[in-house]
């Protein structure tokens, strides 16, 4: 147990004595937590809009200023023609084309029928579904008041009509970062964890400083807690700092309670920091090092359901998602902070982190060689 | 001339014999492309949704089923209560509860009105949307089949074209947003890595006292690396159109040309990071928050630039991804022309020229 609290001691004086790391740590989580969540914003807005009216009715007009004073949408090119708008398209000054054929208007009131051309920039889908569908909102309420206007109906319903009534539950404001910012903060966390313990071994193998160690009397197993416990303390105190700014910045207060949180965690982390271990004990170099951890990391991130939903991906890439630990943990905390979830309804997630922590730090012990 | 050579060798070699890091840098790009053109998509689909069905009549079970039949929409749960809606929420299990109030058919045949609830687990506000969007279109859908389909009066159709990507594939942009990526990637963080390793380690010093001039140096160990960008790119884009189907519409001399000009310009950052630091941990890390984040976020492939506040939207113009994902975008996609994208190279240009003065200029011939 002595063995343990030297070796802790070093590598606490290790931490704290190189300001880089200590910036890194600290100062770049929180400034990522300030930023990510305000530019990860998948709500579109201010999209912009091409008009091509050859109408010049009043009805056209109408819709028009309709459709601007929705809020999503910005006028930005009032063509006459629809080549030149597709041109404002090209070059991104637009991205959305609306046009409204001649006799709009007649049509409308004389046939009872008229049509509209909407043409979306779809090499981002999200955004032209979106901004299409809103655009056919607004089109369908502004034909729903024209209607209004010409046929006076009767009282009760003619037909059968099914009314069809909305709840968002756990976020009603649809406030977009209080998806986000859990979601961001478990990254965060994943990659101060399953680097740094990482880097720190790799450089002692680079640097030749193992050398010392490995004759040394101290146990493989000391060895490795001693890497591991710092790390998992500072992991923790970067969580606390996330959760906080959580709450005062982005006014997210968990409905569940922040001890489910920080279990879950503490076990998350033991697994996180044991998958660095392991992959230290196969690297020789830290650039080596650094680059496999970045690439598993980054499949581990894609592949968590943080910026695209997992029900969404194909079956293979489902199962893939159940070997992936990241992808628990963000379920876990968007489960707690958002919908109040307890121990019991996340039992099975953390049955599956202590089975990667046993995992990855045994085999990462099995691997750890005190011969070069 | 010849010196030069052999410091590029030298380099290559470098690269060569440390398979591991060659391996990553080879396979990095292939796995992105492919996780992100099948694995990763922004559409919602198979969601699992649960029923409250309180009438359980033939007009609620036929709106379930045509519910279910959809490709949206799995039905997994019957529930038997409301306190149930909340405890399956908490689940995890489902994103949406349909909720039918007891006597619907009655209601919608002889008073012509029923009432159905939709509640969506909002922590997710696209995805709670979509699904209430998708959901409300099926339930139109059973009324109006209920109507015969009689034509309303005064009706407006809306017809509707999607530009350049008709079946809203997310390959379409998510391609040039991993060109960028993987360019960043490889050039600037293996760059000042490989530099400041040498500082590190102590073999720069053995470099320095030779005969090649000290920029020369830094020149020769960048080209190796271009070299590595240039087969990604092919691998990149060989991939996107045999297996993705993503077309190339314009021209591929200009592509190229143009990703050429964006790896010189992410070599010059790479420089420009190893000359400001001292260990390799520093390295990674800068380039990782100053390249790696930014790139992601900013080049616009993922989330939306106009939709961020404007201090960041003013911030994404210094990055250079966001060009470089412009230019891919309009020439690969679009197809148009040089004329079309002559201002974001001219912005590129100037940002490399710029960078690599910085960093001849702080290029420290000797060591501290």
């Amino acid at each position: 147990m002595r063995v343990l609290k030297f070796l802790l001691q070093k590598e606490f004086r290790q931490i704290f004595r190189d300001p880089s790391i200590f910036r890194v740590l600290f100062i770049a989580p929180i400034i990522q937590l300030l930023i990510l969540p305000l530019a990860a914003n998948y709500q579109i807005k201010n999209i912009n809009l091409a008009v091509v009216d050859h109408d010049h009715s009043q009805y056209s007009q109408i819709l028009i200023n309709k459709i601007v004073s929705s809020g999503y949408f910005r006028l930005t090119d009032y063509s006459a023609t629809f080549p030149q708008a597709l041109k404002s398209v090209e070059l991104d000054k637009s991205d959305l084309i609306l046009e409204i054929p001649d006799h709009f208007q007649k049509d409308l009131v004389k046939d009872n029928k008229a049509n509209l051309f909407v043409a979306a920039n779809a090499i981002n889908g999200i955004k032209a579904g979106l901004g299409s569908a809103y655009i056919q909102q607004i089109i369908q309420n502004y034909n729903q008041t024209v209607r209004m206007k010409w046929i006076q109906f009767p009282r009760f319903n003619p037909q059968p009509t099914i009314d069809v009534e909305y709840s968002d539950w756990y976020n009603p404001n649809m406030n977009y970062p209080f998806f986000m910012v859990p979601g961001i903060l478990v990254m965060l966390i994943t990659i101060i964890g399953s680097n740094f313990a990482a880097l720190n071994i790799v450089k002692e193998k680079e640097l030749g400083t193992i050398e010392q160690i490995n004759v040394s009397p101290i146990k493989k197993t000391y060895f490795i807690l001693g890497k591991l416990i710092p790390f998992w303390i500072l992991a923790l105190v970067v969580l606390t700092a996330g959760l906080i700014i959580a709450r005062v910045v982005y006014n997210i207060i968990p409905i569940g309670h922040y001890i489910t949180i920080y279990i879950f965690s503490a076990i998350y982390l033991l697994a996180i920091l044991g998958l660095g271990l392991l992959m230290s004990t196969y690297a020789q170099t830290q650039q080596q090092s650094f680059l496999v951890a970045f690439f598993v990391i980054m499949i581990f991130n894609l592949m968590s359901g943080l910026f695209t939903p997992i029900e969404s991906m194909p079956h293979w890439a489902q199962v893939i998602t159940w070997f992936n630990p990241v992808s628990y943990f963000i379920e876990v905390m968007r489960m707690v902070i958002l919908k109040g979830s307890g121990l019991a309804d996340i039992k099975n997630q953390i049955f599956a982190v202590i089975g990667f922590t046993v995992f990855f730090n045994g085999w990462a012990i099995l691997n750890y060689r005190k011969r070069s | 001339m010849n010196q030069f050579f052999i410091f590029v060798k030298k380099e290559w070699l470098h690269i060569w014999r440390d398979r591991r890091t060659l391996f990553i840098l080879i396979w990095m790009p292939i796995v992105q492309i492919i996780l992100y053109g099948f694995a990763l998509t922004n559409e919602v689909k198979n969601a699992e949704i649960a029923v409250f069905d309180q009438s359980n009549d033939v007009a609620t079970v036929t709106i379930i089923n045509e519910i279910n039949a959809s490709r949206y929409f799995k039905v997994i749960k019957n529930l038997h209560s409301y306190n149930e809606i909340g405890a399956t929420f908490r689940q995890g299990k489902i994103r949406l509860a349909v909720v039918f109030p007891p006597n619907f058919q009655n209601n919608l045949l002889q008073k012509n009105y029923a009432q159905i609830q939709l509640i969506a687990d909002a922590s997710d506000p696209n995805t709670a949307n979509t699904l209430t969007n998708y959901a409300t279109a099926i339930i139109h859908d059973y009324q109006q089949s209920l109507n015969q389909n009689k034509d309303l009066p005064y009706t407006i159709t809306t017809n509707l074209r999607m530009l350049y990507n008709p079946e809203l594939k997310s390959s379409y942009s998510f391609v040039p947003g991993v060109m960028a990526l993987v360019l960043m990637l490889v050039c600037a963080m293996m760059t000042s890595i490989a530099i400041v390793r040498e500082k590190e380690i102590g073999t720069m010093e053995v470099i320095l006292v030779s005969p090649l001039k000290p920029f020369r140096i830094i020149i020769a160990k960048t080209i190796p690396y271009l070299a590595v960008s240039i087969f990604n790119i092919a691998c990149i884009l060989l991939l996107s159109v045999y297996v993705l189907n993503v077309p190339i519409n314009g021209s591929l001399v200009l592509l190229v040309s143009e990703s050429i000009l964006f790896t010189i310009t992410a070599l010059a950052i790479g420089i420009l990071i190893s000359n400001g630091a001292k260990t390799q941990q520093s390295a990674m890390f800068t380039s990782l928050l100053s390249l790696f984040l930014p790139t992601l976020l900013f080049s616009g492939f993922l989330f939306p630039i106009e939709s961020m506040p404007w201090p960041l939207q003013i911030i994404s113009n210094i990055v250079p991804a966001k060009w470089y994902y412009i230019i891919v975008e309009s020439v690969m996609i679009k197809g148009l022309g040089f004329w079309a994208v002559w201002k974001e190279t001219l912005i590129l240009v100037v940002m490399t020229l710029v960078l690599l003065g910085i960093s001849i200029r702080n290029f420290k011939i000797r060591l501290a």
